[in-house]
């Protein structure tokens, strides 16, 4: 016993005064979406990295990444939750929809923000109901939306009679965008055709068939995982035009399209941020954490979507905490601190430009009222023969009046399920 | 010397007959109990309730549940995961249809529903036999799974085919969603886990039991010797059932809190149950809670010697974590198939004549 | 002829060609089982790890290259070669035999007499252990396997198929070349299980244990050997499969794939495992297309399951399985 007293006390005399902002990583760099949970984790931890290294942190705190593995399992998703709270984490990063949906009601209840960028509960962008769950810049029914948009443009504004197909992951995630694309059917008038692929999607002989044989104009894609590549591969044997088959930013990756090489040329993905390293930051990046060894991962990763993504919500969250420290009026924020300050958050050009990142993504504010941001998103095009992803559009905006009126609807529902009283103050 | 049967006399049928016939097994199970209502409540927090303690209690009803049809009725089922979803998805049904009706009741009820619901999956056993019958409870693996997430009702109409636990309280004290505290999840899983067990226990050691374990050992033979096998098969599918919705309902309402059909109650949890019931013996209740005790605190044991200990980076510990516990399943398997069980039973005979043998 | 039909003709040819690639997965689990009892569940996870290997010894990577940059803090990834892919399929046999023999004197020797169902969850360890292996050796991204078989749709079929119905045939080029690798597969292991003396040995244990060991087989030599054949079947199978989807852990779940597979043709019959994916992969692919769209789709996975579960109620052991004596 007095051993362990002794040790505790060492302990607290040795940590310092002013403790770090701690940053939890749930990655999942095992299990079936290894691939895909790397990048992601790569570039969320060296971003705090250059932080630490080049500004010694957020306003002159050192930020501390604690990485805890999930294999994208929800079980150990709790786990690591339960063993990185106490640690005075600031805001998580869920990144699998299951342990989101764990999170919402556990973190609200412990007081910690939970970002959940471009996944997750999409209604959730109601903050009156959901006060620490966030997931701006844009969520799955913006996607639906700006997929819907880019094929009104592509056909000048009229695509009643048009068939759709939408291609999903059979889950909560994959039928997410269903109610959003059936709204929009009835407005635009176009016919939409549901195609479910059981998890995990091995094998899609027969709903590419279906495909082939109905002849829709477009195909949407809600896919996650092995079904990606399978599915990029067998569009490009049934020789679907490749243009005209549109991902959501799940399926957007280097390494979705990789596989099916030339066939894949020409596939196009939503995404809200963008692509490639041509940035003023990523020589910062390359001087301070790779040249350096600081590198989470093996470096290879670097400039690949999710990798971006990865910097982005990094990128966000740090921006937050600044704002949190500028509202407060003190460096050492707690979770409290860091909900107020993801709910101020501003994310303009200017801002951007001086972080190095010029253009990285689109513009947007949170309010309680809305804790989404503004929904902007924009296609990109992969480029077989150059390997690479190239925005084609602008980041535009997606249709708030009947994505508005659900989300309205659902965080009424789930308001009135946990009795929660929706409130701003 | 401390475990020892001389002195103990029995001097009533009943006395004969009770549960732990044995003194120094009675004090210690009262002893276990003790610590497990009386001290383990007032020294957990958050971590060693929602990482530890309440998934091992669940899981250990769970076990029990598949122990009982595998281990003492020898019908292998790898169906456990789409069974704990019935029991999941009928206390979410129940606790949104009828929120005033106490937890503990729709628990209950949930467990039942899922009786019913495996009883008639357990209809082929009567037919087919062994790796056959084990390949086909797949078939309600894959079915029920497949059909929590295409039917609305399931999920109340949610847009995501989520399900939540809303707040519910037994007693006045807070058990299911966000703000449960600790101490509270645990016990009313431990609550959960005696009755289980106590029922469980019971029915082995009597008639039913005695049935389960003819027909686990010779179908045919025990057919011969008068003992109906569709009614010894169906019983033991339906007091299977009968647990595992419970520990399928207390999964989703007391620990999860939140749960989607295909990633929390897939074939992977089939398979650590059927796990946990191997290494901790089949046919065995104790070996039920040690099996469950084995696969919680492994990968959790692991992970925290790995990365907390060691420094290692996440993956390569996860990886390795992989590898270390394949190899521990298959060493346990060579070296003692009856599992924790067997070595439980061992250690005791040891006991017994220690410290003077012969 | 009306559209729909043509459709469905379609449909069911597409479905007897992925009958073959889940008859190529069934049929490793079937040599297994035949020769030792064992239902290798680790079957799908073999086949993994060896698309893992070829792709590995083809790009010339540096097995645990990972592990030993952790451990050593160097940075090697490539030996910088590339290795010619007959090569590398040959390298990777010699791997897979390894792994045989490793697994047939760490695990299975131990394990001899022991209950099936043990002998199955020690197959689950194993599958867990390689997994674990897998991943250190050569990494979690997604590899591209491209061995040179062609892809996509068959110019020929479709346009003659036009002329002839009005409406083209799909049928991937891979399916053929995977149809023709399976017809040469199982001939060329029926042709050893006939004419070589290690194969009529392989019948003798698959008979009866004991009088093969009577006779002077050695039943350890037997075992090495199928597992060595299973791991090549796997090879086969991983080959194939990862030709569509890259090379990556979900490759380990077509195990899941050939179980329907297993209980339809019995699980001690080679033929039954082709017969029974075809049935399989027709009966499903046939369900989805016709049912499918009134129930909201996805029904691939279960209906397999279901339709074997209903042959099985008529005959318990499989399509083309043993007669199941039972004795007092």
């Amino acid at each position: 016993m007095r051993l362990l007293t002794m040790a505790t006390a060492a302990v607290m005399a040795a940590s310092p005064v002013m403790a770090d902002l701690v940053f939890p990583s749930l990655s999942y760099r095992t299990g079936p979406y290894a691939a895909n949970g790397i990048p992601f984790a790569d570039g969320y931890e060296d971003y705090f990295t250059l932080l630490n290294e080049r500004d010694g942190g957020i306003g002159g705190v050192a930020v501390k990444v604690i990485e805890c593995e999930t294999g994208y399992n929800t079980e150990k998703g709790v786990e690591c939750y339960e063993a990185t709270k106490g640690e005075g984490a600031l805001v998580y990063q869920p990144l699998s929809t299951g342990i989101t949906y764990q999170l919402i009601p556990k973190a609200t209840a412990d007081g910690i923000p939970v970002h959940s960028m471009g996944y997750g509960r999409t209604s959730a962008k109601n903050g009156a109901v959901f006060s620490n769950i966030f997931n701006y810049p844009a969520n799955y029914w913006d996607g639906a939306s700006h997929a819907v948009n880019h094929i009104l443009d592509e056909n000048g504004g009229d695509i009643s009679g048009k068939k759709i197909a939408l291609v999903y992951h059979n889950s909560a995630y994959g039928k997410e965008p269903i109610r959003t694309l059936s709204e929009l059917s009835g407005k635009h008038g176009f016919e939409l055709m549901e195609v479910a692929v059981d998890h995990p999607g091995q094998e899609q002989k027969s709903q590419w068939l279906q495909i082939r044989q109905q002849r829709p104009d477009y195909v949407l894609m809600w896919g996650w995982g092995v079904m990606n590549q399978v599915a990029i591969q067998e569009a490009a044997n049934i020789r679907f035009p490749m243009d005209k088959f549109i991902g959501i930013w799940w399926s957007g990756s280097e390494n979705d399209v990789l596989p099916a090489g030339d066939g894949a040329n020409g596939y196009k993905a939503l995404t809200f941020h963008n692509l490639g390293k041509d940035y003023p930051l990523f020589d910062d990046l390359q001087q301070y954490v790779v040249d350096a060894g600081k590198a989470a991962g093996a470096g290879d990763q670097i400039g690949t979507a999710l990798y971006n993504r990865g910097m982005y919500a990094a990128m966000l969250a740090a921006e937050a905490a600044k704002t949190a420290q500028a509202i407060h009026g003190t460096a050492d924020i707690t979770p409290a601190m860091m909900r107020d300050g993801m709910e101020a958050l501003e994310i303009t050009e200017a801002k951007m430009s001086e972080l190095g990142l010029p253009g990285f993504g689109p513009e947007f504010t949170v309010s309680c009222e809305n804790h989404g941001g503004n929904g902007l998103g924009a296609v990109a095009q992969w480029d077989a023969a150059a390997g690479e992803w190239n925005l084609i559009t602008g980041y535009e905006a997606s249709d708030q009046d009947v994505i508005g009126a659900l989300v309205d609807e659902d965080s009424a529902a789930f308001a009135a399920e946990n009795s929660i009283t929706p409130s701003c103050s | 010397m401390f475990y020892r049967e001389s002195g103990d006399f029995s001097t009533t049928y009943p006395q004969d007959s009770q549960t732990f016939p044995i003194r120094f097994d009675r004090y210690r199970y009262y002893v276990v109990l003790a610590v497990a209502f009386l001290v383990i409540p007032f020294i957990i927090n958050d971590y060693w309730a929602n990482a530890v303690f309440v998934p091992f209690l669940i899981y250990a009803i769970a076990a029990i549940g598949l122990n009982i049809l595998t281990g003492y009725c020898g019908q292998v089922s790898l169906g456990t995961g789409a069974f704990m979803a019935v029991g999941a998805y009928s206390c979410y049904k129940l606790m949104t249809a009828f929120p005033d009706v106490s937890i503990v009741i729709h628990v209950l009820l949930s467990g039942g529903i899922t009786a019913a619901v495996v009883t008639l999956f357990g209809l082929p056993s009567l037919r087919i036999k062994g790796f056959y019958l084990a390949v086909a409870t797949l078939a309600a693996q894959f079915f029920l799974v497949w059909l929590f997430n295409k039917v609305g009702w399931f999920y109340n109409y949610s847009a995501s085919g989520q399900i939540s636990a809303p707040e519910r309280s037994v007693l006045g004290i807070i058990v299911t969603g966000p703000n449960t505290e600790a101490w509270a999840k645990y016990l009313i899983c431990l609550v959960f886990v005696t009755l289980c067990a106590i029922i469980a226990r019971n029915l082995t050691r009597g008639s039913v039991g005695r049935r389960w374990m003819a027909i686990r050992d010779m179908d045919i033979a025990a057919e011969i010797i008068g003992v109906n096998p569709m009614g010894a098969k169906l019983t033991a599918f339906m007091v299977s059932g009968f647990f595992v919705g419970i520990a399928g309902a207390l999964f989703f309402s007391v620990y999860l809190g939140a749960a989607e059909v295909g990633e929390s109650f897939g074939i992977d949890k089939s398979f650590l149950v059927l796990f946990m019931i191997i290494i901790g013996g089949l046919g065995s209740i104790f070996g039920s809670f040690a099996g469950a005790a084995f696969m919680v605190l492994l990968p959790v044991f692991l992970k925290n010697v790995f990365v907390g200990g060691l420094g290692w980076p996440t993956d390569l510990a996860a990886h390795l974590q992989f590898i270390v516990s394949g190899g521990l399943i298959i060493m346990f398997l060579i070296m003692e198939p009856h599992g924790l069980a067997q070595l439980w039973r061992l250690a005791k005979e040891k006991l017994r004549l220690w410290p003077f043998p012969h | 002829m009306p559209d729909q039909f043509l459709f469905a003709m379609e449909v069911i040819l597409n479905g007897l060609m992925a009958g073959v690639l889940y008859a190529l997965v069934a049929l490793g689990f079937v040599l297994i089982y035949k020769a030792s009892g064992i239902f290798n569940y680790a079957q799908g996870v073999m086949a993994l790890f060896a698309a893992l290997t070829l792709v590995g010894i083809m790009e010339g990577q540096v097995p645990f290259s990972h592990l030993i940059n952790a451990i050593f803090g160097t940075d090697i990834h490539h030996f910088g070669w590339h290795v010619p892919a007959l090569l590398a399929i040959a390298m990777t046999m010699v791997v897979m035999v390894g792994l045989a023999w490793a697994v047939q004197k760490f695990i299975f020797r131990h394990l001899v007499n022991q209950e099936p169902i043990l002998l199955f969850m020690a197959t689950i360890g194993l599958a867990f252990v390689m997994e674990g292996i897998g991943d250190i050796m050569w990494g979690a991204e997604i590899k591209k396997l491209d061995i040179g078989l062609p892809q996509g749709i068959n110019d020929w079929i479709d346009v003659t198929t036009f002329e002839a119905f009005g409406y083209g045939f799909f049928i991937d080029n891979l399916d053929i070349s995977a149809t023709i690798v399976a017809v040469i597969l199982v001939g060329v292991l029926i042709a050893f299980s006939q004419y070589t003396k290690q194969g009529r040995a392989l019948r003798a244990v698959a008979d009866d244990h004991q009088a093969a060991l009577s006779v002077g087989i050695s039943l350890n030599f037997i075992w090495i050997l199928v597992w060595s054949i299973a791991g090549f079947v796997a090879l086969v199978a991983g080959i194939m499969w990862g030709a569509k989807s890259g090379v990556q852990f979900s490759l380990s779940l077509i195990a899941l794939k050939a179980l329907p597979v297993l209980m339809l043709g019995g699980f001690t019959s080679i033929p039954g495992a082709i017969v029974g994916g075809l049935i399989i992969g027709v009966g499903e692919k046939l369900f989805e297309f016709l049912i499918g769209p009134m129930v909201g789709g996805a029904t691939e996975n279960w209906f397999a399951y279901v339709l074997a579960l209903i042959f099985l109620v008529f005959r318990p052991q499989g399509l083309f399985g043993e007669k199941i004596i039972e004795r007092v």
